[in-house]
């Protein structure tokens, strides 16, 4: 690959999907974008670059998904999930229990491993959520791992890191070599696409957002940017949870750590006295015109 | 150190399991089918099972039902690792008494995994 060739890739990646790749990363794009070229009938990635400054969108968005990073797996890192039983879902029970409702999001829900494992944690604690609205919205940038999260088919390996055997039985059903989530476990999560580099706010206000493991692709100033605008997309007194290498510290205050509890974050007081709970901001009309 | 034994007809799968659970620290006991798994368990009760299902002599499932009358045999964690990747086979081996199943092919994720989900071994920190 030619250096401007190379330039120009990491520069449309950067812009488009926030993608922060250092000077030396020719041969990850390499590993991605050779197949790709090839799967377009072109020679190789000249060819791809000239046909992207040529203007072929599709081409474009196709390279960027191409190098998306979709590694997930079922109660990945697990403490997470405890959290979300343990300490999110006791306090939204208590802080919603007139409004009866909670928002979840998963700001890049890949393949729907999150997503679902955040279900299947509803799931158990359904007599406690009876009566209650329940929403769980996945995006994610890449089309292709959303339409996966939609089917909710999983192979014999996926299956099988972070899902405990006792829930593929429950909440699984066999096809073939294929394992698929229950069709009521599905209905919980709704899918969109959605770029964390565009606003995001028509998605209304979270009392949960998951948003692991993306930060960590982007530069400080796009962390900086994606945090304070989640900040605006959360409650109050909401929870933020972050991947395992990943923090807000250094970087914002618009959030602060939880005590105690690796990963998760809250709104700073300082906002909480702004925007106290149930106070009309646009934020919560947004959320109440959905 | 905690003690697996691996029961497999296979001398290769027992091999592969045996240099993963070594490399998480456990020391290996092998078998090659229920019954000689069964006489090791009389002589001493492992901490974990890694349990095929379909073996000459006795099969995996027989042995877990003799294990589980055992004294003491409500402990060792068992772990079965096999071909039988039907559900009606998992769900028989999780009303007799198994913590796991694996469904092969596996490879060491997935024994990392399942030894986490039943506290056999920590989660990565
Ligand atoms: C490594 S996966 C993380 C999945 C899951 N959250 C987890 O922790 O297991 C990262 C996901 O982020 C998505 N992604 C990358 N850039 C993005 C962006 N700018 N906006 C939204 N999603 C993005 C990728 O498509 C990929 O599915």
């Amino acid at each position: 690959m030619t250096p401007p060739d190379y330039e120009y890739l990491r520069k449309l990646l950067k812009d488009q999907s926030g993608l922060d790749l250092s000077a030396d990363k020719q041969y990850l794009i390499e590993s991605r974008l050779v197949p790709l070229s090839r799967k377009a009938g072109l020679a190789g990635i000249p060819e791809l670059v000239q046909k992207m400054k040529a203007g072929s969108a599709s081409l474009t968005a196709q390279v960027v998904e191409a190098m998306t990073t979709n590694e997930t797996f079922f109660f990945r890192d697990k403490v997470p999930f405890d959290h979300f039983r343990q300490a999110i879902m006791p306090e939204v029970l208590k802080a919603r229990a007139a409004r009866k409702s909670v928002r979840i999001w998963c700001a890049a829900g890949s393949t729907g491993q999150e997503p679902y494992s955040l279900a299947m944690c509803l799931k158990e604690m359904d007599s406690q959520l009876a009566g209650w609205r329940v929403e769980i919205i996945a995006t994610d940038l890449s089309q292709e791992v959303l339409e996966k999260s939609k089917a909710g088919l999983y192979s014999q390996f996926e299956v099988q890191r972070g899902l405990p055997i006792q829930m593929l039985v429950k909440y699984f059903k066999q096809t073939g070599e294929f394992w698929q989530i229950n069709p009521d476990l599905r209905a919980m999560v709704q899918h969109r696409q959605l770029n964390l580099l565009h606003d995001f706010s028509q998605l209304g206000t979270f009392d949960v957002i998951f948003c692991r493991n993306v930060l960590i692709y982007f530069d400080q100033d796009t962390k900086i940017n994606i945090f304070n605008r989640l900040c605006k997309a959360m409650e109050p007194d909401g929870f933020l949870v972050l991947g395992a290498a990943e923090t807000v510290v250094g970087l914002t205050d618009a959030f602060k750590p939880y005590p105690d509890k690796r990963g998760l974050y809250r709104p700073n007081d300082s906002r909480m006295t702004k925007a106290p709970a149930g106070a009309t901001t646009p934020r919560i009309a947004v959320a109440a015109g959905m | 150190m905690k003690t697996c034994l691996v029961v497999d007809d296979s001398s290769v799968i027992r091999k592969i399991a045996s240099r993963i659970l070594e490399d998480m620290n456990f020391r290996i006991v092998e078998a090659e089918d229920g019954a000689q798994a069964l006489e090791a368990c009389k002589r001493e009760l492992p901490d974990a099972v890694l349990l095929d299902w379909n073996m000459p002599v006795m099969d995996g499932f027989e042995f877990m039902m003799h294990l589980r009358q055992l004294p003491g045999g409500d402990q060792p964690k068992v772990v079965f690792c096999t071909t039988e990747n039907g559900i009606d086979h998992i769900s028989k081996a999780l009303h007799g008494g198994a913590n796991e199943y694996i469904m092969k092919p596996f490879d060491k994720e997935i024994v990392a995994a399942k030894f986490q989900e039943v506290g056999l071994i920590a989660a990565p920190v």
